[in-house]
């Protein structure tokens, strides 16, 4: 709890807001009715998605910028699990949450016993 | 309110996971109160821990956040009566849980002021007590992250939340496939400067899929039509 607040972090965390605004509003700012075009439409569908894969994929494969040398690792095991968690219960409201608990039931006891 | 453990314990999380990146309290209580977004917020923890320029966690902070662009241009017709501020002000508190609650209830936006009048209500009502669940979870989950030592690993629920909103987010195969686009350039692109891979395995992804959707849609109408 020593961290240091500093004024590169700040300037992140509002300028992070103002993006949740501006995405939020878009459409609200102008009164004239406009559109996008259409590429920018259909890549609306693909971007949320790959910016998501595009952070998560490296932190579960990759250790100090190596990709991992060893199958003992607990993140691995912890995605597994809660894919599998996942795909056996999407249809159900609250899926995201058992990802997480499933995947961290499978990543404390090996990362904490085993020291995966 | 169906959906209250699962916002309740997403909140906890990204501020467990705030703490455990290093951020400082006034940090984490800044981004949890006014970024109010809570994948684009776990997206940009690890970002931020290793230092990564400004402009390139803004722009995959966008990135996380172009549904809600969706989700605007859906609003517009029952928000614009309103004057400015306050549609601005609607907007940034309307997050997906609110915008799916409220079009499930006002599947149509309301033709008389009367009914613009209770749509606004019930989307006020509904996003302030997202807002203060949403904070109180996240001022938890920071004191939480105090007692647990950061050893444990406990910000790793942040990935596996993520995990979970991307396969939910995964309702096609071409999401798939910039998904899984956007992994392997993410990876194989590591050693760019400013993590710039991954703004890299964006566009690569989305530019993939538009291109698959591109000759899916020709193969779809080649027989008899001409260009």
């Amino acid at each position: 709890m020593t961290a240091e607040t500093d004024a590169w972090t700040v300037m992140v965390i509002v300028g992070l807001a103002v993006i949740t605004v501006l995405t939020r509003c878009l459409f609200f700012v102008s009164s004239k009715p406009w559109q996008l075009p259409g590429w920018a439409q259909r890549g609306l569908q693909y971007a949320p998605i790959a910016a998501l894969a595009a952070v998560i994929v490296p932190e579960l494969v990759m250790t100090q910028g190596q990709f991992i040398q060893t199958w003992q690792d607990a993140r691995l095991f912890a995605a597994l699990a809660g894919a599998a968690w996942f795909f056996g219960h999407r249809a159900q409201r609250q899926a995201v949450l058992g990802t997480i608990v499933a995947g961290m039931a499978v990543y404390l006891p090996l990362h904490l016993a085993l020291g995966w | 309110m169906g959906a209250a453990p699962g916002l309740a314990s997403w909140g906890m999380m990204t501020g467990v996971a705030m703490m455990n990146s290093g951020m400082s309290l006034f940090e984490a209580l800044l981004m949890g109160v006014i970024v109010f977004a809570g994948s684009s917020q776990l997206a940009a923890i690890p970002l931020i821990a290793s230092g990564t320029p400004m402009w390139v966690v803004l722009a995959t902070g966008f990135c996380v956040n172009l549904r809600f662009v969706v989700f605007s241009a859906h609003l517009r017709p029952y928000m614009m009566h309103l004057p400015l501020w306050q549609r601005l002000v609607t907007g940034y508190l309307t997050t997906d849980l609110s915008y799916v609650l409220f079009t499930r209830r006002f599947p149509q936006h309301g033709g008389s002021p009367e009914q613009l009048l209770a749509q606004q209500a019930y989307l006020a009502g509904n996003c302030c007590v997202n807002w203060s669940s949403w904070v109180g979870c996240s001022v938890l989950g920071i004191l939480l992250a105090g007692l647990i030592p950061a050893h444990w690993g406990l910000g790793f629920a942040g990935i596996l939340a993520l995990l979970g909103v991307m396969f939910s987010l995964a309702s096609s195969p071409l999401r798939w496939v910039s998904a899984g686009v956007a992994g392997a350039a993410a990876v194989a692109a590591f050693a760019l400067p400013f993590k710039l891979n991954i703004l890299l395995a964006i566009a690569a992804a989305v530019a993939m899929s538009l291109l698959l959707e591109a000759v899916r849609r020709a193969d779809a109408n080649r027989p008899g039509t001409s260009p």
